[in-house]
């Protein structure tokens, strides 16, 4: 009954679109929802979510294999991100990771599983009812030169979002915003790039610029994909600081999706570490960092280069590359490539328990 | 060795000079690149031709790119083994080949496959096979872990560190990764817009960083290891070569600068008598 009380209340914060609201409530009454006690306040979270892709095969093959393949890009992952939290997701390339932030945000379709938004099931409503929730949530891509229309001036990149949710109508008040919001990723001063074509600015202000159109709708929940990857380290650190300081500044949601575990340290709250599809250990992320307790976190951070010459790094624990993740192994999709592998591993799918307060991990060994 | 700087500094541009590799529209201007006490600049097609591999070898990056998707991985080492050295016989080559690609780490059964049937890490250890190939003197490796997986980056550089030691190669290590070089280089060069602003031990660099873009790169650099501390970045951005800031290169962004960098371009000199070498006026420039 507590958390009915919740749900209403979100409603009247969302006011003016108290209809969708009610949209949602109805959906819902089938009473699927169970939110774990501690993570009532989350604003976005996930459970049991399942992405497979199926694989295209020919004619012939479809008759002699029988049944479909599919790549298992997310597998039964659960996790919940609290108001105003940076949670980093982490993993090598093809472990789900990107996948995952693009669930959230319902840019693909989900396969299994649910994924709650301020207490609402959202993993199935329909795209018309989808749109007034894109305004609470936004994506920044990795990829500044390809995520920006070449076509269109830095005005309109950002206003666009303002018109598709026809949030105002006033031409005066959309550069307004657009302005002001430029000025607070620091694009400065904003009336000299107005009228610019993303061409004429350099890498890390495009970035600036993405980061401004996600933001410019006050989103509560951001998704950003690898947003620094592509840029140079002087850059990075400054690109990266102006975005945390608004989601700071406007407490948002923020899913951090990054290869980058030395650069996740720095930004994350709390950490996930995903492989082949599976979350094997998530926690706050000092706990994550230094005291990492699956054999995979130990062989990610152990394979992080250290700035420092004076170090010298032992033996990689781990040898080989990710499996494909069309036929992941058996089991502990890890124990191919793990030191401490022995029978249970391969027999049974370790459980995600939580080993200290808030760091959950799924490892056999652990579990012993 | 390593060369060290952002995209757009030069670093590949010098590392396809050494090898007179440029595209037709580059060419060197000025200069000299001493090898074994030979200028390669004034040395022929067909002179260059004879270093290339046999002095020379060149790890390219982007190792998804740089193989031939219609050959398979043995013949494409073959052929740098058949050009460089003619008189191989078929049965011998196919060996060599066997024997490097064991060396770096893929099993000789694996040979004949294609390069599409290879993970990222197995191209770039093949493209490595095939730098060995003609056995070289010096190895420029251009950014050989950056678009692999950190596991996997790890596991190619240990292999390019054991080789080094093994085969007794000089190598030039390009990236944009300080955390790489610092484990992997003896001696470091920093690039900025075209020019090396610093040059030495690797250790003294990190150790005492000399110019100020150094000092920049290396607060911008997180480190997995130690306090968490807010990243600093250097201000700005990279020039635009076309048009390069007057006096020191790096002037518009460094938070010390004084007239005379905006005045002239400062020389690339020894700071205290040691070989620690800087671009900078705040230097003494005699």
């Amino acid at each position: 009954m507590k958390f009915k009380l919740k749900l209403f209340k979100s409603k009247e914060a969302v006011g003016d679109r108290s209809t969708t609201s009610s949209n949602i409530q109805a959906k819902n009454k089938d009473g699927s929802l169970e939110v774990p006690p501690e993570y009532q306040d989350a604003l976005i979270g996930a459970k049991g979510l399942k992405k497979y892709f199926p694989i295209r095969q020919g004619f012939l093959s479809s008759i002699v294999k029988g049944q479909t393949q599919y790549v298992k890009a997310v597998d039964d992952i659960s996790f919940y991100v609290r108001k105003g939290e940076v949670f980093g997701l982490a993993g090598e390339s093809g472990s789900g990771n990107s996948t995952t932030g693009r669930l959230l945000l319902r840019l693909t379709d989900i396969t299994g599983g649910q994924v709650f938004f301020k207490g609402k099931d959202i993993s199935k409503l329909s795209s018309k009812a989808m749109k007034p929730l894109r305004r609470e949530m936004q994506i920044i891509f990795q990829d500044p030169y390809e995520s920006l229309d070449p076509r269109m001036t830095i005005k309109e990149i950002v206003a666009e979002p303002l018109r598709i949710q026809g949030i105002t109508k006033s031409e005066a008040e959309i550069e307004e915003r657009v302005k002001q919001i430029l000025t607070e990723v620091e694009v400065y001063p904003p009336e000299e790039y107005l009228l610019r074509f993303p061409h004429e600015l350099s890498g890390g202000q495009r970035q600036r610029v993405a980061v401004a159109r996600a933001f410019v709708v006050n989103p509560e929940f951001v998704v950003a994909d690898e947003p620094v990857s592509m840029l140079d380290v002087s850059i990075r650190a400054e690109v990266l600081n102006s975005m945390l300081e608004l989601v700071q500044k406007r407490q948002v949601s923020f899913i951090y999706i990054t290869h980058d575990l030395a650069l996740a340290r720095h930004v994350c709250d709390r950490l996930a570490i995903l492989y082949l599809g599976k979350i094997v250990e998530m926690g706050p992320t000092d706990q994550v960092i230094q005291n990492p307790l699956h054999p995979y976190t130990q062989a990610l951070i152990a394979a992080i280069p250290i700035p420092d010459p004076n170090y010298r790094r032992g033996d990689l624990p781990i040898s080989g590359e990710i499996p494909s993740p069309l036929n992941p192994p058996q089991a502990c999709r890890f124990h191919t490539r793990c030191p401490y592998a022995f029978g249970e591993c391969t027999t049974l799918e370790p459980p995600l328990v939580e080993a200290e307060p808030g760091h959950w991990v799924a490892c056999h060994m652990v579990h012993k | 060795m390593g060369l060290v700087g952002e995209s757009g500094c030069g670093k590949t541009t010098v590392a396809l000079s050494l090898l007179k590799l440029l595209p037709s529209a580059g060419k060197i201007r000025k200069g000299k690149i001493l090898f074994n006490g030979k200028d390669l600049v004034q040395m022929s097609d067909s002179q260059i031709r004879k270093i290339r591999w046999k002095g020379i070898a060149i790890v390219f990056q982007g190792a998804m790119n740089a193989l031939n998707p219609v050959f398979k991985i043995s013949d494409q080492i073959n052929e740098a083994i058949k050009i460089h050295e003619p008189h191989v016989s078929r049965s011998a080559a196919k060996e060599r080949v066997e024997a490097l690609l064991e060396m770096v780490g893929i099993d000789k059964t694996r040979a004949d496959n294609y390069p599409h049937e290879f993970s990222g890490g197995m191209r770039q250890r093949a493209l490595i096979a095939m730098a060995l190939a003609a056995n070289p003197e010096v190895i420029v490796a251009d950014e050989p872990g950056t678009a692999l997986d950190v596991v996997v980056q790890a596991q190619i550089l240990k292999l390019l560190r054991e080789l080094k030691d093994k085969l007794n190669l000089s190598m030039v290590f390009i990236s944009h990764d300080l955390s790489i070089v610092a484990e992997t280089c003896e001696k470091l060069a920093i690039m900025y817009a075209g020019q090396i602003v610093e040059y030495g031990d690797t250790r003294s660099i990190f150790q005492k960083p000399l110019h100020p873009y150094t000092q920049g790169l290396l607060g911008a650099f997180p480190s997995i290891k130690g306090e968490r501390r807010k990243l600093i970045s250097i201000p700005g951005q990279p020039p635009d070569l076309l048009v390069p800031p007057t006096g020191c290169r790096f002037h518009p962004r460094c938070p010390y600068v004084m007239d005379i960098c905006k005045r002239e371009d400062p020389k690339l000199l020894p700071v205290d008598q040691t070989n620690h070498l800087a671009h900078c006026h705040l230097y003494p420039q005699s």
